[in-house]
């Protein structure tokens, strides 16, 4: 595929459109969100497409993790966003599947006095749906559910707040997100 | 009934309307054009670049013009413009060195290479009101001219270097950071402050330089020089991957001499503070370079005496004038909801005093 | 109609990025003030800068903008804004609380409950709760890093031994999900309670002073208080002159020189929609 295509082809708005359902889903854990707007190249689905547009620029440092690492993916990444390639322990977003990013403590976890400095993880999921563990924390109305990659790894980063990465997990389309204040049980 | 505030939106508009009107003045009085502000009220001009941060002398003349002639509003608006500008890139460090002096006195030899040049300076002027210059059409004489000396202008703090008597001064490839596009991190590099300051407010540094030399934080100054001239700007394209010359700006730059007896961490020898500012800007400069001497009172190992230029968060904090302006203006916006919190505080308290007193 | 010359919502697509970036983050550390490269936009600093650049990094085209200063749609500064948006980003606007998707706000929380859907975005000042108790920022982020709030706690202490209650009447600070303490905005310690459990979005941005910080949907909130010395939140004790409400939070206008005054809703939907008789929040178009 050509590297010039599959970008935002308004980018003021389709990127607001997107950025509109990243707060959604980083406010309120366990929210599916439907994007569009960007076809990345494979193995990218549409939503990790959509999110590394909205967010990442010249600015932020990112790291592509197992098959996200190929050449269609940098390439596409450095004509629409600039965004430098980085390893794990500069990243501040970092895109692959859950296995591929494994082991997740490799990611910045932010500084005491500055906690947002932190890694964002863009987990590229085979299924995203609102079952699986038990989610509770800002953000939540009572509980929430959302077939997770894991608990230990998850567990172990809310133990670190006010420090800890953030995750947007996406699968096809949709996208959901888990911030590092959300406390996960197994149901 | 009476409700406040109603009829914002027409409120607005007669003031947007009246406030054209006022500035246009008396219309049987011819209307200035931007070239004339641009020409004539060339300091003006340059006070408005240098604190916007933006060297366009008909944009700063067309903001003094919008602003009815307020500095700090015009200021306001080349800010405004400019953070909606495009990067294309940053220029090499200016060389002043091959400045093209228009005015270059030392204070500290009488003569020294490349010369004293007096240049266009109300210095030696009688502050006599000119009454001829009320009279309009009158072209001045023209001013004696001199072919420019070939010479080469080395600053002076390179002649002391030369002999070991200054802090040494290591280049720095280090990128300069940028303040308006990120948060101000304290504390901050000498790199960081010095654009703060060179954005700053001309009255505050002024103030401040002339606290230190009354004794809040002295720093022993003496003018090593100040030049003022254009220097030539250079970017590298990177097309060509070399750099090229893309203009010229007029820039002002200060080196103070500062006496120095020496530390718990440096040996005796004269130390550096340094001003630069975009345009014809004496006075500002030298402001800079005092204050930026008296904020490096860590890195040569002086003591903190508590005063006001020696504190890098006050300074830096409380020297741009449009941030400064916009909060001490916002006082006069409503804020009838707070003010009822505390009334009915301050009533509250006042009962329970009366009360006690009473019984 | 749209300011052709400037991108949609005025603000430029990399400064959007930044703020976006900003915001996820403040969500998800909430009550954590993050630092961010705020811009010189064309309005004062102190004027709702922060608030301005918040809002203008959430706007999409399908959403319905209310502006409010003093809880008021028609105050000068709300006026302002508002027209802001309408010339840069061409959004719809409305006045009526329940109607907005986005709300931004100076001082107030609008009486009517607010739901999942709706953004409020709060013009901040001073962001740091702790800067009048020490105005170093230095000094407070090391505070907030160490969770170290006993100045706050003395503060308040001092002021319950001199006068018999905790002397602040707006920006009256809290505790966030039982870690940071944050400045809710000067907003009257009456609408304190309306920060915690709240189904919306709430998002702060202090222009000036470059901090965005966000309270997501249902947190925690605790206005600061001791046991045998609990938060009370307080209104002056009429009704409103316009509407009759008990429960609103009221402005005192002075109707004479004699000492005469008024009582009135400070949220102008909520009065005018009970006065229309229409259910709360469901005022002006």
């Amino acid at each position: 595929m050509n590297q010039l295509a599959g970008g935002f082809h308004d980018p003021a708005i389709q990127s607001a459109h997107a950025f509109r359902a990243l707060l959604e889903a980083m406010a309120r854990p366990g929210r599916i969100h439907r994007v569009g707007g960007a076809l990345p190249p494979a193995p990218l689905s549409v939503a990790a497409g959509v999110t590394v547009l909205t967010l990442a620029d010249a600015t932020t440092p990112l790291h592509l993790a197992g098959a996200a690492d190929c050449a269609a993916v940098r390439d596409w990444i450095a004509f629409h966003t600039g965004a430098p390639l980085a390893g794990p322990d500069q990243a501040q977003f970092a895109l692959g599947t859950w296995q591929a990013l494994e082991p997740v403590d490799r990611f910045p976890v932010g500084d005491p006095a500055y906690p947002d400095r932190s890694a964002t993880l863009i987990v590229e999921m085979a299924r995203l749906d609102q079952d699986g563990p038990r989610l509770t924390g800002p953000g939540i109305h009572k509980t929430a559910r959302l077939s997770l990659p894991e608990t230990d790894a998850l567990r172990a980063n809310r133990a670190l707040f006010p420090l800890g990465f953030d995750l947007i997990l996406t699968c096809g389309d949709r996208l959901a997100a888990l911030p590092r204040t959300t406390r996960v049980e197994e149901s | 009934m009476y409700v406040a505030v109603k009829g914002g939106e027409r409120a607005i508009d007669a003031a947007h309307a009246w406030l054209a009107e006022e500035r246009r003045g008396d219309p049987s009085v011819p209307e200035l054009t931007v070239a004339q502000i641009r020409e004539q009220m060339t300091l003006a001009v340059n006070r408005v670049m240098a604190e916007g941060s933006l060297h366009d002398p008909d944009l700063a003349a067309l903001a003094i013009k919008q602003a009815r002639g307020d500095l700090i509003e015009a200021v306001f608006l080349i800010r405004a413009y400019r953070t909606t500008l495009p990067r294309f890139g940053s220029s090499q460090p200016v060389d002043t060195a091959r400045m093209a002096v228009d005015r270059r006195v030392s204070a500290t030899f009488k003569d020294l290479p490349g010369g004293q040049v007096l240049g266009p300076t109300f210095d030696y002027t009688h502050r006599l009101l000119d009454f001829a210059l009320a009279a309009e059409g009158a072209v001045p004489p023209a001013a004696p001219t001199a072919p420019a000396a070939d010479e080469a202008v080395p600053h002076v703090a390179g002649l002391l270097d030369r002999d070991g008597l200054i802090e040494a001064e290591a280049p720095d490839d280090t990128p300069a950071p940028d303040l308006t596009r990120s948060p101000l991190e304290l504390p901050a590099s000498r790199a960081l402050r010095l654009q703060a300051l060179a954005r700053g407010d001309e009255g505050f540094l002024l103030s401040l330089a002339y606290s230190t030399q009354r004794g809040y934080g002295r720093t022993h100054a003496f003018v090593g020089e100040l030049r003022i001239g254009m220097v030539e700007v250079q970017a590298e394209l990177p097309e060509l991957g070399f750099a090229v010359p893309i203009g010229e700006i007029e820039l002002t730059e200060c080196e103070s001499v500062n006496q120095f007896k020496g530390s718990r961490t440096e040996p005796p020898q004269f130390t550096r503070g340094y001003g630069l500012v975009m345009g014809q800007g004496e006075r500002k400069a030298l402001s800079m370079s005092l204050v930026d001497r008296a904020l490096r009172w860590r890195e040569l190992g002086e003591d903190f005496t508590g005063a006001p230029a020696q504190d890098e968060e006050f300074v830096l904090s409380h020297c741009d004038n449009i941030q400064a302006t916009g909060f001490l203006e916002h006082i006069k916006l409503p804020h009838y909801v707070d003010f009822q919190a505390e009334l009915e505080l301050v009533r509250r308290l006042r009962a329970e005093t009366m009360q006690e007193a009473a019984e | 109609m749209t300011v052709q010359d400037y991108n949609f919502a005025y603000l430029d697509e990399q400064t959007k990025r930044m703020i976006r970036r900003a915001l996820l983050k403040a969500l998800a550390v909430p009550g954590y003030q993050v630092p961010f490269a705020s811009r010189e936009m064309p309005m004062p600093y102190g004027w709702g800068t922060g608030g301005v650049q918040v809002t203008a990094a959430c706007l999409t085209p399908d959403d319905r903008l209310k502006v409010i200063d003093q809880g008021a749609d028609d105050t000068t500064n709300a006026v302002s804004i508002r027209r802001f948006f309408q010339r840069t980003a061409g959004v719809e606007t409305t006045q009526s609380t329940t109607g907005a998707t986005v709300i931004q706000t100076r001082h107030r929380i609008p009486e009517a409950p607010l739901s999942e859907g709706q953004i409020l975005v709060y013009q901040v000042p001073i962001p740091e709760p702790l800067r009048f108790l020490e105005p170093r920022e230095t000094e407070t982020r090391r505070m907030h890093e160490l969770e170290e709030y006993g100045l706050m706690h003395v503060k308040l202490y001092e002021d319950i031994a001199r006068h018999g209650e905790i002397a602040t009447a707006y920006a009256y600070p809290v505790k966030v999900e039982d870690r940071y303490v944050m400045d809710p905005s000067p907003i009257p310690k009456f609408d304190n309670p309306k920060l915690a459990d709240n189904p919306a979005i709430q998002l702060f941005g202090a222009g000036r002073e470059a901090r965005i910080y966000a309270l997501p949907p249902y947190s925690r909130v605790v206005s600061l208080d001791f046991e045998d010395h609990p938060f009370t939140p307080s209104r002056a004790e009429h009704a409103c002159a316009l509407c009759g409400a008990t429960d609103s939070y009221l402005d005192e206008v002075i109707t004479d020189d004699r000492g005469s005054r008024m009582f009135s809703c400070s949220d102008t939907d909520f009065c005018a929609s009970r006065q229309a008789g229409r259910p709360d929040g469901e005022g002006g178009a």
